[in-house]
Parts: structure tokens; sequence; C-alpha cells
């Protein structure tokens, strides 16, 4: 009477069978949730991953000069390439004008070389023309910058698919002749200073948004409802204006003979305008009213939950009103302000036109220059390592971030 | 056997209309007065004319854009209407087509500029001008070296954030002759010397990025005097009775171009298009909504006599104009772009 395992009224181990339905369930709840799964793989994973192989990968030069990039590969780099690299060049080239892609070869040289566009489609055209050897004497006499050695070295380089130059590119570093990593000329070098730039005026919003939301979210909490709904749609007018009559608006108030320098002059604080447009204060404050929603409103929902029982007590066990606060209250509301200074901190390192209208010389921030290298010059590897850099930041800033507050203390309410 | 007769003749003449109605070419240009503009000088009378549909939408003259729409092979578009650097990438990229002035039944040696561009067929001519409100001014600036002038003429000036243009006026300013700015500024030393010229009013310049913002830091008085598209200063003198002033001294030409990409569905309309509004006639009538300059020459003769004068391309405006070169920015468009934000943040 000693059965190995209960069976179920059809013989099957009851054990068995209570997988098998299991399996079921998980199935189900697979088939669910796999449309959503799928379209995060094609439209978040996929496009991202693509981005990130674009800032290294970039087989352009070896799919344009195949032949001279293998006839290079014993090249030593000290001399000018031996006539039969230069042979190898010139049937290159000869395919490239056929198939029209000279233009593309010179962009994608252009990167590395600057000006150097313009020459190999002239250079092209007459080496069309060659046909008969010694090639190297012939292809250097037609154009200077094809006698520079450094020219040969880039195409050297281009034989490996992968490149490090976007990268560094975006660090302000690239590689020297000799292949070592250098610093960018100074007068070149502006990508660590945006990226800088970037963080720093984010943080800056973060903190203004908080020190403004928070005291109104304590209002909008603790007022009755009626007076806390219509505060709370002043609250998110700012959302429901489009972003042009917004700037206008920060225009009129904030410009050399706008109202706000009229009221300053006119209480006597200043005797000139202040150069409150066009400035880091503008962006500053443009972007804190942009962003003072999305800072207040989970640090609020999140003190619509607070019991005042807390507070009461704390009260009646003898702490006054500012120990209890601090104390009791803010602890409880920490996870909002998490939550909204995370979404804020992160939607800021993505603005670019706001800075771009209100901003001074000094405020453009890195998605203005990431914009720019994707639809004006089509340089998506340069687009690519700088999206790539600013991604790889956030990460980091998010890791210390979760460090120090711990990211399952983030409560959206 | 009748009655089929007929259905099958019936079925052939609604297919004939169907094909002649299917008939549109579809047609992407930068929006605004510009349009309206086009509209007005193009669309309209060319779908009067030929009984193509013209559908039309705007775009903010995105290269990503075009790249899209021929690489996955979804031409939407027949014609764009292109600025110039745009153009030269485009061709570069083999995305928009080469031009033949021959099919398209046009003499290439009526445009001006025709031969910096492969790709399109220039339509419009636009100036980078300075322009200056006249109650603010006295005595009024006449040349374009005043800008740089900030004893005779103090105040704040606006500059578009960019080197384009820039960079040759500073130049000019310095003593650099008109022929000799891309030859100057090709080399180290050439940079050099413009950024040093523009040092000089650095302190004292407003950064503008939107075209629109220039007639407005001047209405608000934010500034003295600015640079600017003309069509932009008209407007705001024409429409807005604003007292500005335009000074033509040293203008900087540049150009719109009609482009096909490579694969349009409706090619044949999209050149019957081009062609239609490339006419000296058409061209003629387009000053009449915005004071751009038609790129085909023939087109000055049949322009208004009191429209002309506000023309860039007018001939007296040209006397000391200078063509923007951008072969020359998209060989160091790059560089210099990137050296001038270093410079900006200095």
């Amino acid at each position: 009477m000693t059965s190995a395992a209960e069976l179920t009224i059809d013989g099957v181990p009851l054990k068995q069978r209570l997988k098998r339905t299991e399996l079921r369930q998980k199935l189900k709840a697979l088939g669910l949730v796999l449309p959503l799964f799928i379209f995060i793989i094609f439209s978040f994973v996929m496009p991202i991953g693509t981005l990130l192989m674009n800032s290294f990968v970039d087989p352009g030069i070896r799919n344009l000069l195949p032949a001279t990039v293998e006839a290079l590969v014993e090249w030593d780099g000290k001399d000018l390439p031996p006539e039969s690299a230069f042979a190898a060049f010139v049937a290159d080239i000869k395919i490239n004008q056929q198939n029209g892609t000279v233009p593309l070869l010179g962009k994608r040289l252009n990167y590395e070389i600057s000006g150097i566009r313009s020459k190999i489609q002239n250079a092209a055209k007459k080496i069309e023309k060659l046909d008969q050897p010694p090639f190297k004497s012939a292809v250097i006499a037609m154009e200077p910058m094809l006698a520079n050695t450094s020219t040969w070295v880039i195409i050297q380089r281009g034989h490996s698919i992968f490149t490090p130059n976007y990268l560094l590119n975006a660090l302000d570093l690239k590689l020297d002749e000799a292949g070592q990593v250098v610093a960018m000329p100074e007068d070149r070098a502006i990508y660590k200073s945006i990226y800088l730039r970037t963080l720093l005026i984010s943080l800056t919003v973060t903190l203004a948004t908080l020190v403004l939301g928070y005291p109104v979210a304590w209002l909008l909490a603790n007022l009755p409802t009626r007076t806390a709904n219509l505060l709370l749609i002043f609250v998110l007018l700012p959302f429901w204006t489009s972003l042009l009559v917004r700037t206008t608006a920060w225009f009129v108030l904030l410009q050399d003979n706008g109202a706000m320098n009229e009221f300053l002059i006119a209480l006597g604080v200043t005797n000139e305008p202040l150069k409150l447009i066009f400035s880091r204060f503008g962006t500053i404050v443009a972007m804190t009213h942009i962003q003072l929603p999305f800072t207040l409103l989970p640090i609020y929902s999140v003190m619509k939950t607070i019991s005042p029982s807390y507070m009461r007590a704390a009260r009646s066990l003898g702490a006054g009103p500012t120990y209890a606060f601090v104390k009791v209250y803010m602890p409880q509301t920490l996870p909002g302000i998490a939550a909204g200074c995370l979404l804020t901190f992160i939607l800021c390192l993505g603005y670019y036109i706001t800075p771009a209208l209100v901003g001074g010389p000094t405020d453009q921030m890195v998605s203005g220059v990431i914009a720019d290298a994707m639809n004006r010059d089509l340089n998506w590897g340069k687009a690519s390592a700088l999206g790539a850099i600013l991604l790889g930041a956030t990460i980091i800033l998010y890791l210390v971030y979760d460090r120090l507050v711990g990211i399952d203390n983030v409560k959206l309410g | 056997m009748k009655n089929i007769s007929l259905a099958f003749a019936l079925l052939a003449g609604a297919a004939m209309v169907s094909t002649a109605q299917a008939q549109q070419v579809n047609i992407l240009s930068g929006g605004g007065a510009y349009q309206e503009s086009q509209q007005k000088a193009y669309f309209k009378p060319f779908e009067k004319a030929t009984g193509i549909k013209v559908v039309e939408d705007e775009y903010n003259f995105e290269l990503a854009k075009i790249k899209s729409e021929v690489d996955s092979g979804a031409v939407k578009t027949d014609v764009f209407d292109l600025d110039a650097p745009t153009t030269l990438q485009a061709c570069a990229e083999g995305i928009i087509e080469k031009v033949d002035y021959a099919k398209l039944g046009l003499d290439k040696s009526k445009f001006i500029g025709a031969d910096r561009f492969d790709c399109g067929v220039p339509t419009i001519i636009y100036g980078y001008v300075f322009a200056f409100d006249t109650t603010k001014l006295k005595p009024a600036p006449t040349k374009m070296a005043d800008v740089f002038d900030l004893k005779t003429f103090p105040g704040k000036r606006a500059l578009q954030k960019s080197p384009v243009a820039n960079l040759e006026w500073a130049l000019i300013a310095d003593g650099v002759a008109r022929e000799e700015v891309y030859k100057v500024l090709g080399t180290k030393e050439g940079v050099d010397r413009a950024f040093k010229k523009l040092d000089t009013i650095k302190s004292q310049v407003v950064w503008w990025e939107a075209g629109a913002q220039p007639p407005q830091l001047l209405a608000d008085g934010q500034v003295v005097i600015t640079s600017a598209w003309n069509g932009r200063i008209f407007n705001a003198i024409k429409k807005d009775n604003k007292p500005f002033k335009i000074i033509w001294d040293n203008q900087g030409l540049d150009w719109d171009v009609w482009a096909m990409p490579k694969g349009a569905k409706n090619r044949d309309a999209a050149m019957k298009f081009i062609a239609f509004a490339s006419g000296a006639e058409t061209q003629a009538d387009q000053t009449n909504y915005i004071s751009y300059g038609p790129a085909n020459k023939d087109a000055i003769a049949k322009i208004k006599a009191d429209i002309l004068p506000d023309l860039p391309t007018a001939p007296e405006n040209m006397k000391t104009a200078w063509e923007v070169d951008p072969s020359f920015w998209s060989d160091n468009g790059d560089e210099l772009r990137e050296r001038f934000s270093s410079w900006l943040a200095k």
C-alpha cells in the first residue's frame, strides 16, 4: 500500500500533472507579455544596439578601397607606400568613379583628414585617365594631400572594420600618426566641456525644481481637494503650453528691456539691464519651468499617502514642528524626491531646443550636437559615439544614485 | 456580345480616367512664407497648366529624412527643395539624382550657380545681409565693415551661431578681397585671422539660431544691428512696418535648389514640375510673394520695377556680393564648426 507517488484519477503522477498545468499557465503569461517583449526588442534594444555598434564599427574605407587596404597591410608607415599600393589605389578609385562612390569616400576620409573631400573628388577625375605605371609619382604629383604619409596611415587603419576614432573624438582625443592616443588640439577640443556643461545644467535644474517644488507639493497635499486641484492645474500649465509659446513668454519677461529688467531698474536694484536671457540663467529658468511638474508630481503623490497621524504622534511626544517635519515627515517623502529628481535629471540630459533659443553661446547641450551630427552631417558614427558616452555616463550616475538612495526606495506614488 | 464589349470599353475608360487622376507630384519644401510663395507662383499654376496634382508637405531640410526614404526604398517624395550644403551632401551620398539639363529642357548657363551643383537646379538666391533699426543707429551704418566698428556704432549686434558667413565677413572686414576669402580661409593663419577679427566684437554679440530671431531681436531692441536672411527683414519692413534697413554691402549669396531623390515614383511629373518652376516667367512671378532672387538670369528683366531693389540679385545689390561656397563648407565645415564652438566657449 505504499505507492511511490500519489496518482490523479487518470493514473498520471500528481507531481507531473501539476507541472504540466503550471507550464501551461506560464506559457499563457508569457504569451501575454510577448507582444511587449517583441516590441521592446525591435523598437528599443535593436536600434540602441545598432547605434552603439556604429560608434566603433565602420567598414567604410575597407569597402571603398578594398585592394588598397590589402596592399597597405605590410607597409611600415615610415615613408610613402610602395608602387604596388598606389597601383591598387588607382584601381580602387577607378571602380569608385564608375560606381559614383567617390564622394562617399571623400566624406569618410574627411572625418579624419579635414579638407580632403573635394581634393579626392578632383584627383579621382584625373586618376580615371591614368592607365600607365608608374602610378606613385603620377598620383603624388596630382594632389599634395596624397603625398602625405599621414593620409596613407589613415587609409591603412581602414583595414580593420573597428575604429576607435569616433569614441576618442567624442572625448576630445585622437590617434596620432604613430597610433598613440593624444589629446585633441585645444581649439578643437569641445566635447568634454559640453558633457560637463550638460551634467551641470541638468543638476542645477534638478535642484531648482526640488527646492521650488517641494513646498508646493506639501501645500497641495495638505489643502482641501478642491483648492488643491485648482492649484494643480497651475502647476501643470507648462505641460500643456507649446514649447515655442513658452519660450516666447520668457523672451518677453527676460529680455533687456523686458518686464523683469524694467521692474528691477524701477526698484533701483540695478542701473543697467541684467543679462537674463541668452545666458545660463535664461536656460536654467526656462528648463526649471518645464521640468517643475516632473519633480513635483511624484513628491505630491507620495505625500498624499503619508498619514497625518505620524506627525501628530511626533508632536504629541514632544518634538517641535521643525524637528518633527525633518525627522518624521521628510524621510517618508524621500521615495518621491528620489523618483522626481531622477526623472527630471534624465529628461534634462536630453534638452536642446530650449538652450538653443534662450541660452547663451556656451549653453549648447550634448543632445544638440548629436542632433546636428545625425541630421545635418549624416555622420552617424559621431552621433553614435556621443550618444554612447552620454548613455554610459547616465548609467554610471544611475548606479551611484542607486548606491546613495537605493532604487527600491523610488516611488512614483 | 455587344453588351460585353461595351462593358469592356467602359472599364477601359474608367481605368484611363483613374490613371489620369493618379498623376501627381509630391513636393517637400521648407514651409513658412517661402512655401506660400511657391504655392502661388509654382504649385497652383503648375496644376492648372498640366492637370498634375501637387501634393506638398514641409520639412526642416533634414538630410536624414531624404536618406531614410531612399534607403528604405519607400520614396514618398518626388521633388525636394534643398539648401546648398544639404544638396552637396545628398549628392555625395548618392541619394539624389544628377541633373540632366537637356532632358529637363533647360539651359544650364541661364542659372546662377548651376556649376556648383551636380544634383540640383538652382531656384532661388537669398542673401546673408546685415540689417539695423533706423531709429536706434545714428549715423546710419552703410557698409558691412561698420558692424565691426564699435566706436562709431555702439550697441549689441546679433550674429548667427555658426561659422558660415561670419568668418567670411570677418576676413572681408579685415581687408581680404572678396575673391580671396576662401583661399585665405583655407589656411590656418586665415582662420586665426578671422577669429581674431571676431574677437574685437565678441563681447557685444548676441547669437541667434532660428531665422525668425533676427527681426525679433531688432524689434525688441535687444540689438541695434543683426545679420539675417534678407527675406525675413523684408517681411518685417513690409508686413510689420518696422523701421529696419538692409545693408546690401558685401551680402553673402546662397541657394536653394530643386532636386529629385533616386527612385522617385512620379519621376516624369517631377521633371515636368522642375522645368515649369525654373521658367523665367514663373520665377519672376515668385518675387511678387517673397523677396528672394530668381536663379534664372532671364527672370530679372521680367520683375516689377518696384520689387527689384529689394532682391539680393538686383544688379545694384550684387555689386559687392560674394557667394557662399558650399564646397568649401562641406570640406571644412566639421573642423571649423568645432573650432567655432570652442571659440564661443572661451
